[in-house]
């Protein structure tokens, strides 16, 4: 994911602000359509397309992430064709239901949703979204531990794999931590997390740490941002406002 | 329990961003009260350890299955509530951004459903109390305190999914069969929840007792003003009108069924509906189109089944989509082939 932020093009180079900004717009303007509106929600699809061609993204990439996604929309939204079976309209044999297109409009939210925030983050980095977050005036103490939060994470996320590697050599055919070493096993992490963060706090004030970090580049808004965030966002309210997909449908049928 | 973006309507996601917002605000400012030094990195790396700690699993005796962590209330007894409440934040955040878990806009409603009852309601509801109490000693109360706690607000927790989901209209599965789905299951998983929390908390306090935050010790006494009480009753207020509005703008189905489970047999009857009878509960609701119609602002509600619409609307709509698709299949070949053009170059 660090890997994707750091790749050079327009989008990356866009302030994070206009990006975190735009990508909540489109987010709430896709989750405003109303249940069964599959036509008009339709064509906001293309506003991440654009977003994954302009940055050189694969879409691809953030398709994997939708397999945990999906099945918890999927469980709320399956119930919706099997108890709404109000006629909408037929096509040969096959009759699709209401619900049947609420279901399909909710998982197209969920699709949606989830491409642009993969976007955000796949070309802003933890830093810059920080960065973007205190330019919102989000406050300090949050962000602060946000961005240390996610350095450590990697860290310890080692360290348990370890602990977990070790304790499943030592406890062959034995599917995750015994009950018995619950306590004995996530304590000892947590004891020598605390003692880790502790040692960093001391060293930290050493240093003269007074809360404040310093992000990357305190890049101001040029021109072009400005022009890219009206763009977006006139964009996409037309789309919500404007049924496209029926007009253009008008002009063949 | 992470709701996903597609689960809420923007309002109800606005209401809860409001109401988790509020609660970090205040978590700010009594951090900033009380401690000369926030230690900012203990909980970055406190939040940091959640992640290490919900990966991994844990083998559930009697049962082939494994459960797994989620640890406000945890972070809690360890940090105190408030910074307890901000590092949960902080987990769910990077959780929605870079593990896909959670929206981006049902960020809101996952810290109000899954920080803010473990960390304020847990905290002060079950762990203060027990913990200050003086019967038994301090290791069967932690144990107590963990479960009970953890039990109360993945109930909670559950609870609200189901009211923020309802209220945002989203599934034509009505309120009480779909709360009858999630409660048994948070259930299992509090308990769960609750034993791991409670070896843990047992293990700290075991080896190093001076890490759990001291209840009832050197506590700063909070005064509530007559004043204060109020405020927060109207906040809370505010955020229940917000809500029960949507329940009567955002799912006009959901008021359907409501009615007719009402005059019939309660809301689980609805589960089991079949065409027929679905039609009846529409002429059903019918009657109260006069409410209805003051306040939904869904345009396309009339949508199902009306047959004003012409079919040509939803035929261009079928062909205009079919051709964005084609704009969109064009855009995709286009990043491909530009994106190819630069690893050559």
């Amino acid at each position: 994911m660090d890997e994707l932020s750091r790749l050079d093009s327009f989008y990356h180079r866009l302030h994070p602000l206009v990006k975190l900004l735009l990508t909540i717009a489109y987010i709430a303007v896709v989750l405003s359509f109303p249940v069964r509106s599959l036509a008009g929600l339709f064509p906001m699809l293309l506003f991440p397309l654009i977003g994954y061609a302009l940055s050189g993204i694969p879409v691809r990439t953030c398709f994997y992430r939708l397999r945990y996604i999906l099945p918890l929309v999927a469980f709320v939204g399956i119930w919706n064709p099997i108890l709404n079976r109000t006629p909408v309209m037929t096509l040969g044999a096959l009759t699709i239901s209401a619900g049947m297109i609420s279901f399909i409009t909710l998982l197209l939210k969920g699709i949606y949703a989830l491409m642009a925030s993969f976007l955000l983050i796949a070309t802003t980095g933890i830093e810059n979204i920080c960065y973007a977050l205190r330019c919102l005036h989000i406050p300090k103490l949050l962000v602060t531990t946000l961005l240390i939060t996610y350095r450590y994470i990697s860290l310890l996320l080692s360290e348990a794999g370890t602990m977990a590697s070790s304790y499943a050599l030592r406890a062959p055919n034995q599917k995750g931590v015994h009950y018995k070493a619950w306590g004995s096993f996530l304590g000892s992490l947590l004891l020598r997390s605390m003692d880790r963060a502790t040692a960093l706090y001391q060293s930290m004030q050493m240093r003269g740490f007074s809360g404040d970090f310093y992000y990357t580049k305190g890049t101001r808004m040029q021109t072009p941002d400005v022009l890219f965030f009206v763009l977006g966002l006139g964009l996409i309210l037309l789309v919500r406002f404007v049924p496209i997909a029926t007009l253009i449908g008008q002009l063949f049928v | 329990m992470h709701m996903a973006d597609a689960l809420l309507a923007p309002a109800v996601a606005g209401v809860m961003y409001v109401a988790s917002g509020s609660a970090a605000g205040v978590s700010i400012h009594e951090l900033k009260k009380d401690a000369k030094d926030i230690k900012l990195p203990v909980m970055g790396v406190m939040a940091a350890f959640v992640f290490a700690g919900q990966m991994i699993n844990y083998t559930i005796p009697g049962t082939g299955s494994s459960g797994h962590l989620c640890g406000g209330l945890m972070l809690s007894a360890l940090l105190g509530p408030y910074a307890g409440f901000l590092s949960m934040i902080v987990v769910l955040t990077i959780q929605c951004l870079f593990f896909a878990d959670g929206g981006l806009m049902a960020l809101g409603a996952n810290v109000w459903n899954m920080a803010f009852y473990g960390c304020f309601i847990g905290y002060f509801l079950i762990y203060r109390p027990i913990m200050k109490a003086k019967w038994g000693n301090t290791r069967i109360r932690l144990i107590v305190a963990s479960i009970l706690g953890c039990l109360l607000t993945l109930q909670l927790g559950a609870f609200s999914v189901c009211l923020e989901t309802y209220a945002s209209g989203i599934s034509e599965l009505s309120f009480g069969a779909f709360a009858a789905l999630m409660q048994p299951i948070h259930l299992a998983i509090g308990l769960v929840e609750g034993l791991i929390t409670a070896a843990v908390l047992v293990f700290v306090y075991q080896t190093r007792p001076e890490l759990l935050e001291v209840v009832g010790e050197n506590e700063t006494k909070v005064n509530w003003s007559a004043k204060r009480v109020i405020l927060v009753i109207a906040i809370a207020a505010l955020l229940v009108g917000g809500i029960g509005s949507q329940f009567a703008s955002s799912h006009p189905d959901g008021l359907e069924w409501a009615l007719f489970g009402n005059e019939d047999a309660g809301y689980n009857a609805n589960m089991g509906l079949d065409e027929e009878d679905y039609g009846k509960s529409s002429n059903v609701s019918q009657a109260a189109e006069s409410v209805q119609e003051k306040t939904a602002f869904l345009p396309d509600y009339a949508f199902a089944g009306n047959e004003d619409n012409p079919v040509g609307t939803t035929v261009s709509g079928i062909v205009g989509s079919a051709i964005v698709a084609g704009v969109a299949v064009g855009i995709c070949y286009l990043g491909g082939f530009f994106r190819k053009k630069k690893q050559t170059t």
